[in-house]
C-alpha cells in the first residue's frame, strides 16, 4: 500500500458542548485523534467583574463574589472579607470564626458533590449525578435558612457573618452529616472499581509535583500530584487550627487520583462540620464596631445612633484605610485569592481576583498534549472548572 | 510567619539585589519588594532558587492602573514559596510604551496572566511566546480596566432579526451609571456646592 500522507487538521470543540462545563471554546490541533496543541478560547462569560467592583463600595462588592464560581459562593466571599478585615485591622467575633468554617467546610462539598458526579457523567455514568444532586438540594436547603438564598448567598461579609443559624438548623445539619457517608460509600461503590471509569481516567492528564508548582496548580490539582499543601493547614484562618482533620494526597496526579481525593476530602469536611458544631460558643457573629456592621433591626426602632449607623452604612458605606492586602483561602477548587488595593475612599481602588479555575485552565494544552480526543473532557473534568470564576 | 523573620528576610533580599530593588515594605504582615522593570527576570529566578526563598508559585500577575503617576501601570507579582511557608509581592512599573520582560521562561503560568494583563490594562510583556487577547471578544479594542475606559464600554452586541447574525452597535443607555459624591461638604468638597455660587456672585 502506498504511504498516504495525512495532515493534522484542527477541530473545534465547543463553545456549546455538554462536556465543556459552561462555554469554553477549544481549538485543538489533531493527529488522528492525538492532540497535538490544544487552544483554550476563555472569556465567553467575562462580565467585568474587577472593573465593577472598583465602582462599588465594600459591602455592594460581596454579591460579585457569589457570581465568579458559583458552586461555591461562600468561600470566595470569604476571601474578600478575609482582605477587608486585613486592611480594616479588625478581628471578628469567635462564632463568626467558626459560623465561616462551618459553611466553607458545607460550600465545599456543595462543590465537590457538583464535581465528581459531572466528572463522572463526562465518562459515562449517569447515575451518580442523581444521587448526587439530591444530596446537594439539602445543603441548598440549609443555605435557604440561614441566608435566605440558594445559590447566591451574599453571607461572609466583612465583619462576620450575616446572621446567626436559625434554632434548629445545627441538629438538622448534623443529622444529615451522619447519612451523607452511605450515599458517598454508594457513589464510590458505583465508580472506583469501575472498569470503565478506571480505563478513562487512570494516567490521564498527569502532572508531576514540579510541574503541578510551577503550572501555578492549587487545590485538588496540587495535592493530587503529591505535594502536601492546604491553606487551611498551613495558613491557618479563622479556626481551621483548632480542627482536627487530615490534607489527602494523591499519587500520580491523574484524573483518578484526583478524584479519589475530592471523594476522600468530602469526609474530612464532614469531620470539620461536626467539630465546628459541638464547639461553637455563643456569642455575636458580627464585628462589635457599629462603623463596620450594621445594626440590629430592634435596636434602629429605639436608638437615633443606630439609625445613622444604618443609613450611612448603607449609603456610603465604610471607608478602608490606605494600603493594599492579598488573601486566600482553599475554596473547593484550590486557592481563590483576592489582591485588594485601596486608596482610603469607600471603594475599592484595585480588586483583582486570583481564581484557581483561571490557572488550571491555562494548563489545559500541557495536559491535554499526547492524549486522545476523547480524553480532553475527562481532564477538564478533573480540573473542576467553572466559567464564572475562569473568565470573571 | 513573624515581623522579626520578614524583616530578615527582606534585609537578605536587599543584600543580594541591591541594584534591582527600590523599596521593601513590610506592611499587614505582608512583604513588598519593588523592583526595576527591566530585571523583573533577574528578581523573580532569585526568589525562585534563593534557598531562604523558594517561592515555587507565581501565584499570580496583575495590573494597577494610576493615571497621575508619570509611568501610569503597576505590574504586581505575587509569589508563594511551600517549603518557606511564605508569601512575597514584587512591583515594577510600566506605562505604555515600555515594555516589561516576561517570566513566562521561568514560571509557565506567568502566561495566561501576562495575556490578561495586555488585554486588560495594555501593558506590553516583551519576549512573550503569544501575546494574545484573553478574556475579551473577538477584535475588541480598547483596554477595560484602565482608570479611563468607561464603565459601560464603548459598543453593545445584539442579534439581528433581518441580518440574521450578531451586530455591534454603539451603546445607548436611558440612564448613566449614577456616582454618588460621598465626601462631606465640610471636610472641602472640590466643586461649588450647590447655592454656593450665588454667594460668590455677590461678593464681586
Amino acid at each position: 500500500m502506498a504511504d498516504v500522507d495525512i495532515e493534522n487538521y484542527s477541530l473545534n470543540f465547543g463553545p456549546q458542548h455538554p462536556a465543556a462545563h459552561g462555554v469554553l471554546r477549544l481549538v485543538m490541533e489533531l493527529d488522528g485523534e492525538i492532540i497535538e496543541r490544544c487552544d483554550p478560547h476563555v472569556g465567553l462569560l467575562h462580565r467585568g467583574t474587577e472593573k465593577l467592583i472598583e465602582q462599588k463600595t465594600y459591602l455592594q462588592a460581596v454579591p460579585y463574589f457569589d457570581r465568579l464560581d458559583y458552586v461555591s459562593p461562600m468561600c470566595q466571599e470569604h476571601a474578600f472579607a478575609l482582605a477587608v478585615e486585613k486592611l480594616l485591622g479588625i478581628e471578628i467575633p469567635l462564632r463568626a470564626q467558626y459560623m465561616r468554617v462551618l459553611w466553607s467546610e458545607i460550600t465545599r462539598i456543595l462543590n465537590h458533590l457538583l464535581n465528581i458526579t459531572t466528572h463522572a457523567m463526562d465518562v459515562g455514568a449517569m447515575t451518580p449525578i442523581l444521587w448526587g444532586f439530591e444530596e446537594r438540594e439539602q445543603l441548598m436547603v440549609f443555605y435557604e435558612r440561614v441566608c435566605g438564598a440558594r445559590l447566591h448567598s451574599a453571607y461572609f461579609r466583612p465583619g462576620g457573618v450575616h446572621q446567626d443559624m436559625p434554632a434548629g438548623l445545627a441538629e438538622d445539619i448534623l443529622a444529615w452529616a451522619e447519612n451523607f457517608p452511605k450515599v458517598l460509600e454508594d457513589m464510590e461503590a458505583l465508580l472506583l472499581e469501575n472498569r470503565i471509569f478506571k480505563q478513562r481516567n487512570v494516567d490521564i492528564g498527569i502532572a508531576t509535583a514540579e510541574e503541578a508548582m510551577a503550572w501555578g496548580f492549587s487545590g485538588a490539582m496540587l495535592r493530587g500530584s503529591g505535594v502536601r499543601w492546604d491553606l487551611r493547614k498551613s495558613q491557618p484562618y479563622e479556626v481551621y487550627d483548632r480542627m482536627d482533620f487530615d490534607i489527602v494526597i494523591g499519587k500520580h496526579g491523574d484524573c483518578y487520583d484526583r478524584f479519589v481525593l475530592r471523594c476522600e476530602e468530602m469526609r474530612q469536611s464532614l469531620r470539620i462540620i461536626k467539630q465546628s458544631i459541638e464547639e461553637m460558643p455563643a456569642g455575636p457573629v458580627t464585628s462589635m464596631s457599629t462603623k463596620i456592621s450594621p445594626p440590629k433591626r430592634g435596636e434602629m426602632k429605639r436608638s437615633m445612633e443606630a439609625l445613622i449607623h444604618h443609613f450611612k452604612l448603607y449609603t456610603e458605606g465604610y471607608r478602608v484605610p490606605e494600603g493594599e492586602a492579598y488573601a486566600a483561602v482553599e475554596a473547593p477548587k484550590g486557592e481563590f485569592g483576592v489582591y485588594l488595593v485601596s486608596d482610603g475612599t469607600n471603594k475599592p481602588y484595585r480588586c483583582k481576583i486570583r481564581a484557581p479555575g483561571f490557572v488550571h485552565m491555562a494548563a489545559m494544552d500541557f495536559l491535554c498534549q499526547g492524549h486522545m480526543l476523547a480524553d480532553a473532557p475527562a481532564v477538564l473534568g478533573s480540573m473542576d472548572i467553572v466559567f464564572g470564576e475562569v473568565d470573571r | 510567619m513573624t515581623t522579626q523573620m520578614l524583616e530578615d528576610l527582606r534585609d537578605h533580599i536587599i543584600a543580594r539585589l541591591e541594584d534591582d530593588i527600590f523599596e521593601a515594605n513590610i506592611a499587614v504582615g505582608e512583604l513588598t519588594l519593588v523592583g526595576r522593570a527591566e530585571s523583573i527576570g533577574k528578581i523573580l529566578r532569585f526568589l525562585r532558587d534563593d534557598p531562604e526563598c523558594l517561592c515555587k508559585q507565581l501565584v499570580d500577575i496583575c495590573g494597577v492602573d494610576y493615571p497621575a503617576r508619570s509611568k501610569r501601570f503597576e505590574v504586581v507579582y505575587n509569589l508563594l514559596s511551600f517549603q518557606q511557608n511564605l508569601r512575597i509581592r514584587v512591583k515594577v512599573e510600566a506605562d505604555e510604551d515600555t515594555p516589561v520582560p516576561s517570566v513566562v521562561e521561568l514560571f509557565p503560568s506567568a502566561n495566561w496572566y501576562e495575556r490578561e494583563a495586555w488585554d486588560m490594562y495594555g501593558i506590553y510583556f516583551s519576549d512573550h511566546p503569544d501575546l494574545r487577547r484573553l478574556l475579551t471578544d473577538y477584535g475588541f479594542s480598547g483596554h477595560p480596566l484602565r482608570k479611563d475606559f468607561p464603565l459601560t464600554g464603548f459598543v453593545e452586541v445584539r442579534y439581528s432579526e433581518e441580518q440574521k447574525r450578531v451586530v455591534y452597535e454603539p451603546v445607548k443607555l436611558t440612564q448613566d451609571f449614577r456616582t454618588f459624591d460621598f465626601m462631606s461638604p465640610w471636610e472641602g468638597a472640590h466643586y461649588i456646592l450647590p447655592g454656593d455660587e450665588k454667594a460668590e456672585e455677590k461678593a464681586s
